[in-house]
């Protein structure tokens, strides 16, 4: 790359947003994504470092400086098909991923100054091939004849399939609501993933070859034996989180305590932010989010969209220690959602009708760092106080349902009550492979995706061995 | 996609229609006290109803769905041939029966279509079934034929005596239950209540005293009806309980039915309110 022009500037081109106080009362998605001018010279920082070390950050090893190269020469499409021959979803990871934890914290550029917008630019490049009028419809390959199960739609199961589906292999997914995409459509709210983008990514997948059973509960209508004997030669159980976990103080289960999966699920699949759909959600006034997490974030930010006044977010520690991305933090404030830090919750307070009245919060100090560096809060005596509300969002996160491990016999469980895996996804079970948060409890769509690769490799290798 | 093969009104007022669905995959494992999850079209809601019956090689499962908010409105108004978009489970536990041998189901209106199923697998078990069913008034009777050939006595009362006996539930069950004693009969080893939520507080009252175990099926909001959600949350015991998965049967006796009722009525609103708005000259067809 000798004749490399480097842009040498020490921030990131900035991504246009809709206004804050515009996006807060609407569910259009709130960043706007690169121009062609922006995306360039955004690609013109990038140093193109020979051991690429940006790679290393990132779980599907996205070959991140080549396909920037190609940005850098605007080949666009060219961009597209080098992403895309290690990441099947680069529209979704363009948008959700973590990247300032992943590829961009080893980025070079990133020790003096802002690192190279690696995610933005895969948004990009993602955005610029779906909006291509005369792209090229994608590839079916040869069946080899080996069927395989796919639980779960979600990121981990479409990429196992993805994968898979690209190697040859008969794939069929299993997938319990009547929509596919898991989390992505369940979950992340419109405005940070629109689901016309995960609807065409699955399209992708079918036009593909990947079959898609929707409305199957594996646990429920089948189980994984049964997968088996239905002529299934490996199973990859990517079935997530799905499990909300509860408080358990008092008052949890009055009338407008949601879990976040609830507030989310009704109004991120079942749309009950449109009049034209059936599925009713209440509009309340005041609202407390308890956790501090990208879901907490989710929560609060969909509140507020809903017409709530006032939104807050409850935690029991500081705001360095929120494990939200910092994006959803800076969007979250920018919108209006104020922070209640170091507060915990202790009660939830109700009138005689049942219905929610205020949260009661206990203050709480930060102690000494525990094992993983975070510092632990501990409760100022006395210090009980109530935050006056209509509802109460609980998002302190989820745990993998027990529909599947209860039904499959000799499939081993960890502690916390997800399958068993080691770091090739291969568990207890012979043939039987999982990863996501079915394995690891609550993660990111990225860990998953790499987990369902890895599945993916794991399985072709199960099915080799066996001939 | 799933097909209605088979409708039919169950009663007089036609409030209460049975929906045989072709679903294969749900058909498989189907059992008495199971429930299912369907969706009319795209826009729709979720809905939990239980199954009433199923037909292996069929591939069918039977649904008897009571027209109340705007779905099961909407629900009445599909005929046989047309299409639903979405009928998903068997979700929740089977009721359990295991060792049983004499048995009184209580249903209460639509309730009996659910404990229907029930008494018919137990009948089916040898299991000795004395059936109760209550309705309001004898235009909305149901199963009349069907609950007589899967119990070993039946009792059909109405409020206004209009059909059978006149009377509530909770009286006749505590009927049935003196004159096992006074008889010197064999006592009732579990009374299965399904109906309204207040019937089957009052039948828990009914039983408690006397020491027999009570079940009763719950039907509360749900989204998803796979655990996801928590929407469907009762108190038992003391203990928060998912009636998704972990029922919807539950002991009578340790339900908090002070919540349970308050719960129920957390949408009535928005219920009342989309109800009033199908339309009746497309038939219900939202894009007709």
């Amino acid at each position: 790359m000798a004749n490399m022009k480097v842009n040498m500037s020490m921030t990131k081109n900035e991504m246009p947003e809709q206004d804050p106080v515009v996006r807060a009362g609407n569910f259009e998605e709130v960043a706007l994504g690169y121009t062609v001018e922006a995306a360039v010279n955004e690609a013109q920082r990038c140093l193109d470092c020979k051991n690429a070390p940006c790679r290393t950050g990132c779980p599907v090893s996205v070959k991140i400086p080549r396909f920037i190269e190609k940005v850098r020469e605007n080949d666009f499409e060219a961009a597209y098909d080098i992403i895309t021959s290690t990441n099947s979803l680069p529209a979704v990871c363009g948008r959700v991923c973590p990247q300032e934890k992943q590829c961009e914290s080893k980025c070079v550029r990133g020790i003096k100054g802002e690192p190279v917008a690696i995610g933005r630019l895969e948004r990009f490049v993602a955005d610029t091939h779906m909006a291509k009028e005369d792209k090229p419809e994608p590839v079916a390959p040869e069946s080899n004849g080996h069927k395989i199960a796919v639980i779960g739609s979600g990121p981990a199961g479409l990429t196992c399939a993805g994968d898979l589906r690209k190697l040859g292999y008969d794939v069929t997914i299993f997938e319990a609501f009547h929509k596919s995409g898991g989390v992505l459509v369940y979950g992340i709210p419109q405005f940070r993933l629109p689901k016309e983008i995960v609807a065409a990514e699955i399209e992708n997948l079918k036009k593909m070859g990947v079959k898609i059973v929707n409305n199957a509960i594996i646990g429920k209508s089948m189980t994984v034996d049964e997968l088996f004997s239905d002529g299934f030669e490996a199973v990859f159980i990517g079935s997530g989180a799905g499990l909300p976990q509860f408080l358990h103080v008092p008052g949890e289960n009055l009338l407008g305590v949601y879990s976040a999966n609830e507030f989310l699920t009704r109004v991120n699949l079942m749309k009950a932010y449109r009049d034209d759909y059936d599925t009713p959600i209440k509009h309340p006034k005041v609202v407390a989010v308890v956790g501090g997490g990208n879901v907490a974030m989710d929560a609060a930010r969909v509140a507020k969209r809903l017409g709530a006044e006032y939104v807050y977010i409850t935690y029991r520690r500081g705001m360095d220690e929120l494990p939200a991305r910092k994006e959803e933090v800076e969007h979250a404030e920018a919108e209006g959602i104020e922070f209640m830090l170091l507060n915990n919750p202790a009660a939830i307070h109700g009138d005689e009708e049942g219905r929610v009245t205020g949260i009661e919060l206990i203050k709480q100090e930060l102690g000494e760092p525990d094992a993983k560096g975070r510092r632990s809060p501990v409760a100022v005596k006395g210090s009980n106080w109530i935050l006056d509300c209509d509802a109460v969002i609980i998002a302190i996160g989820t745990s993998p349902n027990p529909l599947i491990r209860s039904t499959t016999p000799n499939l081993e469980t960890t502690k916390k009550g997800g399958i068993q895996a080691d770091d090739n996804g291969v568990t207890s079970r012979e043939g039987v492979f999982a990863g996501g948060d079915a394995v690891t409890g609550a993660a990111t769509v990225i860990l998953a995706m790499g987990a369902g690769k890895t599945g993916a490799k794991s399985i072709d290798a199960y099915i080799k061995s066996k001939k | 996609m799933y097909k209605v093969v088979t409708k039919r009104y169950l009663n007089e007022a036609r409030t209460i229609c049975l929906f045989e669905i072709e679903a294969p995959l749900v058909a498989r494992h189907a059992q008495a006290g199971q429930f299912v999850i369907f969706r009319l079209d795209e826009q729709g809601e979720r809905v939990p109803v239980s199954v009433a019956g199923y037909d292996r090689e069929k591939g069918t499962v039977t649904v008897m769905v009571q027209a109340a908010g705007r779905t099961t409105k909407m629900l009445h108004m599909v005929e046989e041939g047309d299409y639903i978009s979405d009928f998903a489970g068997p979700l929740g536990k089977a009721t359990e029966m295991e060792g049983l041998k004499k048995v009184c189901v209580v249903g209460g209106g639509v309730g009996c279509a659910i404990a229907y199923p029930i008494a018919k697998e137990m009948h089916e078990r040898g299991i000795d079934v004395t059936f109760i069913a209550g309705f309001r008034s004898a235009d909305i009777v149901i199963l009349k034929e069907e609950l007589k050939a899967v119990s070993n006595k039946l009792v059909m009362c109405t409020d206004d005596s209009s059909y059978g006996e006149k009377g509530f539930t909770t009286v006749f069950l505590k009927n049935e239950i003196e004159a096992n004693i006074a008889e010197g009969k064999p006592q009732f080893d579990r009374v299965i209540a399904i109906g309204p939520d207040i019937m089957m507080k009052f039948l828990a009252d009914v039983t408690r005293p006397y020491g027999i175990s009570t079940i009763i099926s719950l039907d509360p909001i749900m989204v998803d009806g796979t655990g996801m959600c928590g929407c469907c949350r009762v108190i038992v015991d003391g203990e928060t309980k998912f009636a998704c998965v972990d029922g919807p049967d539950f002991d009578a006796h340790k339900v908090d039915f002070d919540s349970l009722l308050k719960r129920a009525a957390f949408y009535k609103d928005e219920q009342d309110e989309a109800a009033q708005h199908i339309c009746n000259i497309t038939g219900g067809k939202r894009n007709g």
